[in-house]
This record gives structure tokens, C-alpha cells and sequence, in this order.
């Protein structure tokens, strides 16, 4: 087995990603309502009530600063919280995998197929949140439209790269590290709640780093109305995160399952 | 013409070799059960056959395509029930089907088209819209057996079809799959129940630490490896009276826990003694494959 190969990417990922899709579809309302409530909590919480306090962030009043924030990091938790958990469960639990690559799918095609379903659950649950920005009035930019293009980028970069941490995963207690260590700290110094010219100059440098940061440098002018800066470079960064992950994911699953 | 050939196959996990070296052809139409203690090395070979896994060495022929190199577009023409059941708990019982039909390119309506027939075929009609959970574990067994089936395949893999089911569920497993046999089909059989390898499989390979150790149809075997008649004693001196008489009576004895087995070509004598003793109690059977089992591989624990 060529482990270090690039994976393969093929149309067999589709009936695996349906098979998905039929297991959501079962739970489809709750599953919504589920993902949609906690940054729903976050938005109106600190948004209404934090911002009652403050002045205007950036030259916008809190909430609408926040709303682009809480879209890009709700789909950012959705695209990683369905990598891990709910593919761990395919994978190593219930041993759908397995069944799978009974038949003519070989593992890159189920690779994939999460990489795709995290990224299409992700968009749903930013869709909604989205959806609630512009019912609540803050936005109401055409431009905030092009979010819309955004989020599967975001749900890919962020499902590639939990992928490559489930991989690893010898249990779900290892996941609790990786939101503990990773997306929690991302969702503090990426300038979701803030901006980042907050931080202090290392923090910033760092946050440069990460990818959330540039997931909401594009979702924060476009949500405002203005169109973004650096708009190819922000992107390419994502798409190297998202390039990156799932070659890792790749390499990593092929050394645990076809071994 | 042959379905599976493998030659000089060989794996290995941490220096440690599992399959050390096994060859073996499969002939369309026939059952073949592979036998061997845990950790004989038969999962890991159904593996290699499936192309889920690089062999260390050797090489593999399915469905006439080498192995794994064109594993997958083999695999359209296999199919599989594994030693666990790993049906999709989120879905019906049909669910389960018409998903598992997609994983093969087949179209909705041909699956759709197909589902009944595979329902009756597991006796699982009446259960079509239950969920998994709802199901016994013979009825799991079935599904995963029609799942198996959905893309008709040539050539079945099945790792231990009966492993936890009860002897009815066990029995009605053994006639779907004679009934396979009948239609044409291919299996192969990894098994540690004698009993299911002498009913079904023509020829059968005995498989430990990574080497097959003998190979044969059941009744070869057991002619070759053991004598026709097996006595098993037990009860107060039994001991005493082995030494004292059996050895000389019996052409072989094992000791087991305290059960004596003493095969002979010829019973009479042995008998003829234990008839004098009222303390023993003895059981006289014609020897049988697990006979040949056990003295090929040992009477220890295997973990």
C-alpha cells in the first residue's frame, strides 16, 4: 500500500456521503435546532448583552462585529465536531468503514466522503446562523451573499483537518485535547469575539498563523458591506489548510486501517 | 477455473510473522473452510485476499486480478460477512440494503428491484422496516449475509458465520448457505466449529501460526491424522486405570483435565475392560474432525 500516496479523489465517495446524508436526514430538525442554539446563545448573549456596554467595535456596534465571527467559528465547530466524534463512531465503533471497504470503495473514497459530509453539515449549521444575522438586521449587504461561498471552504479546511486528528484517536477522551488545545484558543485569538490588533504583537503573530483568522477576515467586510483585503491570499491560506489536513488524514488512516 | 489463488503469502506485525507463507487455489463452485485456533492467522488471510491489506511477500489472484493492485474492481464480483456485525444501526433492515447496494454502483432501482428477494432469502421479509436493534442475533447474521449478497456475487467471504448464534439460528445459516453452494456460488469459510466445517465445506485447510498445517476434504483428514475410534474416560481412578491398562489397549492416548481420549483402530478391548469397571464412565464416538483438530494443534488455551 503506497501510505505516502496522494489520495485518490473519485465520484465512489458519493454513495458513502448519501449514507450520511440518510442517517442526518432521520434528525434532520433537532440536528438544526442542536447546532444552531449555542452560537445562537453566544450571538444574542454577548452580543445584545456585552454590547449594550461597549461602545462601537471597529466601527460597527458589537453585535454586527460578532455576527461574522460567530459564522465562520459555528462552522468551523460543526465541520470539526462531525470529523471527530461522529466519523470516530463510523470508523471505530460501529465499524462502518469496515462494511464499506467490503465493497469495491477503497479508504481514500471514504476519506473523503467525511471530508465532504463534515464540510456539507458544516454549511448547514453556518447557513443557519447566517440566516439568523440577516432576520436580525445585521447585515444587510448584498456582498454578505458571497458567505454563502465561504462556508463550504471553512467546513472543508476544518473537517480536513479534525480527520487528521481522528486518526489518531484512540478514544473520544482524545478529542477533548484537541478542542481544549486548538479550537478553543483559535475561537479567542482569531478575532471572532475581538479584533485581533487587541492581542499583544506575539499573539497576533501567532493568530497570523491560524486559520480561523483568515476565515474571518473574509466573513467580516463581506457581512459589513465592504469587499475584503487580501481576499486570494486569505483563501489560498485556507486551501493550504484544508490541502494539508487531508493529506495527513490520508496517510494517517491508510497506516491505521490498512495495516 | 480458479476464483482465489494465492501463492507463498506472507504478513507480518512487529517482527512477529502471521501468515508465514501460504498458498492455496479456490475452484468456482466449491467450499472451502479455513480451520485454525485464535490467532491462527485466518482473518488476517481473508484480509489479504480482499486486498485490505499489503501482503509482506507473495502474491494474490481474485477474481483473476492481482491483488491489491486491482483489489477493488475485484471486490464488485466478492462479497463478505465478517466476524462482527457491522450493519448500520441507523437504518431499517431495507435501509441497510439499498445503502449497502449503492457502495456497489448499482442503480436505485435495480437494488430496489432486488431487496425482496434478499429479504425472503434471509427469512427477514416480515422485518423490513424494523430498526437493527430491534433485530435477535441470528437475524443480524442474516441481514449481514443478504447484505453480502446484494451485488450477486461469485464468491463469498464469510469469517465465522455462526459464531453466537444459538442452534437454530445456527442450522438455518448452514441452509442458505448449501443453498448458495447449490446456486453456483463459492464460499470460503473461516470456522472454529468442526461440526459447521465437515458439513459444508468439501475441502478444508487447518491453519496455525500463520501455516497451513494440513489440507484435505474433511473424511481425508481424518483418515490420514487419526485412528477411526475415539474412547473418552472419566470418573473416580481413571488415572490409575490408564496406566495400568490402557496404554497397552489403545493405539494413542490424550489426557485432558482429567478425561482420558484413547483412539484405537479397535475399540473392543478398550471396552471390553472399561464394561469390568463400575467407577468410570466412558463415551465410545467414531473419531471426527475436531480429533484432528485438537492433535494438530494442541489441547493448550489459545488467547
Amino acid at each position: 500500500m503506497r501510505v505516502f500516496a496522494l489520495p485518490s479523489m473519485n465520484l465512489r465517495f458519493v454513495p458513502v456521503w448519501r449514507r450520511n446524508l440518510l442517517v442526518w436526514r432521520k434528525l434532520a430538525i433537532p440536528s438544526i435546532l442542536g447546532n444552531l442554539a449555542d452560537p445562537l446563545i453566544y450571538v444574542l448573549g454577548l452580543g445584545y448583552g456585552l454590547g449594550s456596554m461597549l461602545p462601537e467595535v471597529g466601527g460597527v456596534p458589537y453585535i454586527a462585529f460578532l455576527a461574522a465571527g460567530m459564522v465562520c467559528s459555528s462552522t468551523m465547530n460543526s465541520a470539526t465536531f462531525e470529523s471527530m466524534y461522529s466519523a470516530f463512531s463510523r470508523m471505530h465503533v460501529q465499524r462502518t468503514w469496515d462494511a464499506i471497504m467490503y465493497a469495491p470503495v477503497d479508504l481514500d473514497d471514504v476519506v473523503l466522503a467525511e471530508l465532504a459530509w463534515a464540510a456539507s453539515k458544516s454549511v448547514l449549521s453556518g447557513g443557519a446562523i447566517l440566516a439568523v444575522v440577516w432576520l436580525l438586521g445585521l447585515s444587510s449587504s448584498l456582498l454578505s451573499l458571497w458567505v454563502i461561498a465561504l462556508l463550504p471552504l471553512i467546513g472543508l479546511t476544518f473537517g480536513a483537518l479534525a480527520l487528521a486528528v481522528t486518526a489518531m484517536a484512540r478514544s473520544y477522551d482524545f478529542f477533548m485535547y484537541y478542542f481544549t488545545l486548538v479550537i478553543t484558543p483559535m475561537n479567542l485569538v482569531c478575532g471572532v469575539f475581538f479584533p485581533v490588533e487587541q492581542l499583544p504583537a506575539a499573539f497576533q503573530a501567532i493568530a497570523a498563523f491560524l486559520p480561523l483568522t483568515h476565515a474571518v477576515a473574509i466573513a467580516r467586510p463581506l457581512l459589513l458591506g465592504h469587499i475584503p483585503s487580501d481576499i486570494v491570499f486569505h483563501v489560498l491560506v485556507l486551501l493550504a489548510y484544508a490541502a494539508a489536513g487531508f493529506y495527513a488524514a490520508a496517510i494517517l488512516f491508510r497506516k491505521r486501517l490498512l495495516k | 477455473m480458479a476464483v482465489l489463488e494465492a501463492h507463498n503469502l506472507r504478513k507480518s506485525y512487529g517482527g512477529e510473522e502471521v501468515v508465514a507463507g501460504v498458498s492455496f487455489g479456490i475452484q468456482a463452485g466449491e467450499c472451502f473452510g479455513l480451520l485454525g485456533p485464535n490467532g491462527a492467522g485466518k482473518t488476517t488471510t481473508l484480509r489479504l485476499c480482499l486486498g485490505l491489506t499489503a501482503p509482506g511477500g507473495g502474491s494474490i489472484e481474485l477474481m483473476q486480478r492481482p491483488v491489491p493492485g486491482e483489489a477493488r474492481p475485484a471486490r464488485a464480483r466478492v462479497g463478505v460477512v465478517p466476524q462482527m456485525d457491522n450493519l448500520d444501526p441507523d437504518f431499517t433492515v431495507s435501509e441497510n440494503l439499498l445503502v449497502y447496494g449503492r457502495y456497489f454502483g448499482l442503480t436505485e432501482r435495480a437494488i430496489r428491484e432486488r431487496i425482496p428477494e434478499l429479504l425472503e432469502f434471509a427469512g427477514l421479509t416480515a422485518r423490513a422496516a424494523s430498526q437493527i436493534q430491534a433485530l435477535s442475533g441470528g437475524m443480524k447474521r442474516r441481514l449481514t449475509l443478504a447484505r453480502a449478497l446484494i451485488n450477486d456475487p461469485d464468491l463469498i467471504f464469510m469469517d465465522e458465520p455462526t459464531t453466537g448464534l444459538d442452534p437454530q439460528a445456527r442450522h438455518l445459516i448452514w441452509e442458505r448457505l448449501k443453498q448458495l453452494l447449490a446456486r453456483g456460488k463459492t464460499i470460503v469459510l473461516t470456522t472454529h466449529f468442526m461440526e459447521e466445517a465437515e458439513r459444508l465445506c468439501a475441502r478444508l485447510a487447518i491453519m496455525d501460526r500463520g501455516r497451513f498445517i494440513t489440507e484435505g476434504s474433511p473424511r481425508e483428514l481424518i483418515l490420514r491424522h487419526i485412528e477411526p475410534h475415539v474412547v473418552e474416560v472419566h470418573g473416580d481412578g481413571v488415572m490409575d486405570w490408564t496406566d495400568r491398562e490402557a496404554g497397552k489397549l489403545a493405539s494413542r492416548l490424550e489426557k485432558s483435565g482429567d478425561t482420558v481420549f484413547c483412539y484405537a483402530a479397535d475399540p473392543a478391548p478398550l471396552l471390553a475392560s472399561l464394561s469390568r469397571l463400575q467407577d468410570l464412565r466412558y463415551l465410545h464416538r467414531p473419531a471426527n474432525l475436531e480429533d484432528v483438530f485438537l492433535k494438530l494443534t494442541g489441547r493448550e488455551l489459545r488467547d
